[in-house]
């Protein structure tokens, strides 16, 4: 290649050099952004989470009991948050499995306009969506009502401010983000494979079982992660929803970070959410590979 | 005997296989049936008789709210709220315009270049998008602390550039990927230097990958809630406003701008989808 590059004339050889610089030229301004404003904070979160001291003085000291106070202040809030996220999660693909099919196997013409309703309810602000469920899981809402009449919920049971709102609440606000992988893998299946299955007279569960649902696997984990990431680091819904029993983690990170301004502690319980985050990426990222990350 | 147990199933075997066959559709109608509710809560909530603090029950039918966001002034004069919303137009509109310039340019080297750094390159752009929003607002907070930048409305652009640079990458990428590189080839061709072939060729093809990834960029930034309550200093955006009146109660008013800022936007979705599909 490169004697090649040696008896190419000049001009040909400074094109190509500009050939191969252009890309870094395109990626430098964001490559920049993306290193300054995320990377460094990142770095930075970590250095400040092994500080110690008092407000406003606090100094790098490896002080790692700041990241022993989860388990010893915030137990309650992390178990909540799993416990939160992982029901969450659970629901929302059990309601957006059957969704995305409906789309993907009988939409027909009416596929695109679909997938435009299923996202329309996200274009309301965020946090009026969240409030809603304040009205319908009201005191004496009609939901309150017909629980307690089938007794499912005691004579002054409620659900507001408790779990059961704020994991209704995440699951609403989180259920395109399962609902649309979910949809672009069961989309992708080669419709004839199905049709192989009943040839070979499997009944439609099992042309399910080992056919439809093991090649929308992909789906399924990529909407898992991304319902359950947002999840568990959300603090919106229970707030709202909830009461200060019903606290996540998040809740503390913000309060530590904007209300108490103990900066160690909620750094390192914010890193501790990175780490979970970052565990919880990597089989999908090798399975994945780098290049379809983005894609 | 046989005709006697069949006669009164009659009806009910006409009844269960329909259901079974359309158990489906009858599911999806529930499904978005309770995907819709909410937001049809916050629009009639807009026409509540608000008689207290609180807009959570239903008190009675009036266009006051209405009246009061169209005719009076500042949106009937409730504290902030005008504000709140210009400064998120300000917001969304800039960090919208600075994300789609550089996600676009990352979004071309990755398509059109052979490069080294590639893979660390795509794994720069998923990590935020993968990291929870309460871990990326802390951090960029804990560098914002760290060289005494005082919070506002910049460090606010900076945070939201810097969350939507991924998702415009991905949008415009998913377009470029779909497009003849020989229209590029050709042009070349025919002496046009890489410069003028991106202006008259590249360029219009990706527009509308481009315009999708502004409106997305647009609409994250506007919604967005965590990453700002982090990086807003004194500085209210019309969710911050929301935030900070739900503890006091929220009138009416904020029920009729979330009205109409899900009409706008819906209205750009479909203007999208039209103009994505007559392209095709």
């Amino acid at each position: 290649m490169s004697a090649v590059a040696r008896e190419a004339p000049p001009t040909a050889r400074r094109a190509k050099w500009r050939r191969k610089l252009v890309p870094y030229g395109l990626l430098l301004p964001g490559g920049v952004w993306l290193i300054v404003f995320y990377v460094v904070p990142m770095l930075r979160l970590v250095s400040v989470s092994l500080q110690s001291g008092i407000f406003p003085r606090y100094r790098f000291a490896w002080a790692w009991s700041n990241y022993a106070e989860l388990v010893t202040n915030y137990g309650g809030q992390a178990v909540n948050s799993l416990v939160y996220a992982f029901l969450a999660t659970t629901i929302a693909l059990l309601i957006a499995y059957p969704l995305a099919y409906f789309i993907a196997f009988r939409g027909g013409r009416w596929k695109n306009f679909l997938l435009v309703m299923l996202l329309m309810p996200f274009l309301m602000p965020f946090l009026l969506r969240t409030l809603s469920w304040k009205i319908i899981l009201a005191d004496n809402g009609l939901v309150v009502d017909v629980l307690r009449a089938v007794h499912l919920l005691g004579e002054d049971g409620r659900l507001l401010a408790t779990g059961v709102a704020v994991v209704a609440g995440i699951v609403y606000n989180f259920l395109a983000f399962m609902t649309l992988p979910i949809y672009v893998s069961l989309e992708k299946i080669d419709r004839s494979l199905v049709e192989a299955a009943n040839d070979l007279y499997a009944s439609p569960t099992v042309a399910f079982r080992k056919v439809t649902f093991p090649l929308s696997r992909p789906g399924v984990v990529a909407g898992t992660l991304l319902t359950f990431i947002p999840a568990v680091g959300d603090y919106v819904n229970a707030v709202l929803l909830g009461t200060p029993q019903q606290f996540m983690i998040g809740n503390v990170i913000q309060s530590r970070f904007l209300v108490v301004l103990d900066y160690p502690v909620a750094a390192a319980l914010s890193f501790t959410l990175m780490i979970v985050t970052v565990l919880l990426i990597i089989p999908y990222v090798r399975a994945a590979g780098t290049e379809d990350l983005v894609a | 005997m046989m005709a006697a147990t069949t006669a009164p199933a009659a009806p009910r075997r006409r009844v269960v296989p329909l259901l079974r066959r359309h158990s489906l559709t009858l599911y999806a109608l529930v499904a978005f049936a309770y995907l819709f509710i909410p937001v049809f809560l916050v629009i009639l909530f807009g026409f509540n008789q608000v008689s207290g603090r609180f807009n959570y029950a239903w008190e009675g039918f009036t266009v006051d709210a209405w009246r009061s966001v169209f005719l009076g002034a500042d949106f009937g004069g409730v504290p902030g709220l005008f504000d709140s919303l210009l400064v998120s137009l300000r917001l969304a509109l800039l960090s919208a315009l600075g994300a789609t310039v550089l996600g676009t340019l990352i979004a071309l080297a990755l398509v059109r270049y052979r490069f080294r750094g590639r893979s660390t390159t795509n794994l720069l752009l998923f990590l935020p998008m993968a990291t929870p929003e309460v871990v990326m607002g802390s951090s960029i907070l804990a560098l914002f602390l760290a060289i005494r930048f005082s919070l506002g409305f910049n460090t606010l652009l900076i945070a939201h550039i810097l969350f939507n640079i991924s998702f415009v990458v991905v949008t415009v990428k998913a377009r470029l990927q779909g497009f003849d590189r020989h229209l590029e080839e050709a042009a070349m061709d025919l002496y046009a230097n890489e410069w003028d072939t991106f202006r008259r060729v590249t360029l219009p093809m990706i527009m509308p990958g481009v315009f999708a990834a502004f409106l997305l960029a647009f609409a994250l930034s506007f919604d967005d809630f965590i990453i700002s309550n982090f990086n807003s200093g004194q500085t209210i955006t019309f969710p911050l406003y929301i935030f900070g009146a739900a503890q006091r109660g929220i009138p009416p008013e904020v029920n009729v701008l979330g009205t109409l800022i899900f009409l706008v936007t819906v209205a750009f979705m479909l203007i999208n989808v039209w103009m994505q599909r007559r392209r095709r």
